[in-house]
């Protein structure tokens, strides 16, 4: 996909957009103006994503592609400004889960558009940026909704490890990086929809013997999961502001994640596994 | 300089600012901060709507589709909650019942 240069420079526009914005978030006198930039950076990229494609006529489907959107934009803020306060945790759990698998999504569709292009290290290298993003994402995706049952009390706060647990975590790590690699090395459409499924697996997996009073450090890993699949696909579509965008919040949100669990004493490994060895996760 | 080292030396980069800009957060933003940066990753929105405008089939199309769906959910949302939450807590800072001041 070729990108105008205007285009290119409005992206690189939006990218510092981002970059002022999580800078504003980190202190408390300028982080609504920083979310507000952040805003105007996203609307900025989403505007020249349209004119670039208006003008250039590579944008096919525009009306159902509105549509879409337009729905989207209004699911989106209705139920952001609706939600109770206390409900907030769980709702930005759910609004990263769709996020995550709006990538394993996109990523599908590239790993079916990469089958007909030509073998060599430009498609070895997609392919491994797309089986990536297909598995992370959909971790963060049924991860999140895992998340997002436990906060809205859907199910117990407390860890959940049933007998034959382990049993079956590591083996379905095991498998997920064979798939994975067979992905890469003999690429075809099932084999991305397995690892959609084995995701979607190792999601509930994760989460689940995570304790209520944790969830909050694993929204942060799950958010900074979605980050890395994010500049994944950016990789993939030849686009740098998804790039650039998913890096700075993989990075940001993996020390996030760090810092939260610091200040809640806890470390980020024996959250996700502490359940497992027998040492109990708060819950 | 090949296009493979140029992606690669943008990812290092934006590795490094990522934690630069965000290492001296105050603890009491960490939630917003982590709602701003997952409304951030709702650019994937981007993605979606490229994909979405190249489709050649229905089934493709529909796919796109629902990820142009909730990546719009993701970004909408992303921001409108992390200012509600920003709004609380800016708010509630001068309620905090300072010295002489009945509660």
């Amino acid at each position: 996909m070729t990108t105008p240069t205007w285009a290119q420079l409005a992206y690189l526009v939006a990218a510092v957009c981002f970059i002022l914005a999580l800078k504003g978030l980190s202190s408390p006198r300028t982080a609504r103006r920083g979310n507000l930039v952040g805003a105007v950076g996203a609307v900025l990229a989403l505007v020249t994503v349209f004119v670039a494609g208006f003008a250039f006529g590579t944008l096919r489907h525009l009306v159902p592609i509105l549509v879409a959107l337009v729905i989207g934009l209004a699911v989106g803020a209705v139920g952001a400004r609706r939600v109770k306060m206390t409900q907030m945790p769980q709702l930005v759990a759910l609004f990263n889960g769709v996020g995550g698998g709006a990538a394993a999504i996109v990523a599908v569709i590239e790993v079916g558009e990469l089958l007909g292009r030509e073998a060599g290290p430009g498609r070895l290298v997609a392919l491994v940026a797309g089986g990536f993003t297909i598995v992370v994402g959909s971790v963060s995706l049924s991860g999140s909704v895992v998340t997002f049952a436990k906060l809205q009390e859907l199910m117990t706060t407390r860890p959940v490890v049933f007998p034959g647990y382990r049993p079956v975590y590591a083996p379905a790590l095991v498998v997920t990086v064979v798939c994975t690699v067979l992905l890469v090395v003999r690429p075809s459409l099932w084999l991305a929809l397995v690892l959609v499924a084995l995701g979607l697996l190792l999601g509930v997996l994760l989460v689940l013997p995570v304790g209520g009073a944790d969830v909050p450090i694993v929204i942060s890993l799950l958010n900074a999961f979605t980050g890395l699949t994010v500049a994944a696909s950016g990789y993939v579509l030849g686009n740098t502001l998804l790039l650039v965008a998913g890096t700075l919040v993989g990075a940001a949100g993996t020390l996030l994640t760090l810092l939260m669990a610091r200040a809640m004493g806890r470390s980020v490994a024996n959250t996700l596994f502490g359940a497992l060895s027998g040492t109990s996760t708060l819950g | 300089m090949s296009s493979g080292l140029v992606w690669l030396t943008i990812l290092v980069l934006s590795v490094f600012v990522g934690i630069e800009v965000i290492s001296k957060v105050s603890s009491t933003l960490h939630t917003p901060l982590m709602s701003g940066a997952n409304a951030i990753h709702g650019v994937i929105l981007i993605g979606a709507v490229l994909v979405a405008g190249s489709a050649t089939s229905t089934p493709v199309l529909v796919l796109a589709l629902i990820a142009v769906l909730l990546a719009a959910i993701n970004i909408s949302g992303g921001f409108v909650v992390t200012d509600r939450m920003l709004r609380m807590f800016v708010r509630r800072r001068p309620e905090l019942p300072g010295p002489g001041q009945e509660t």
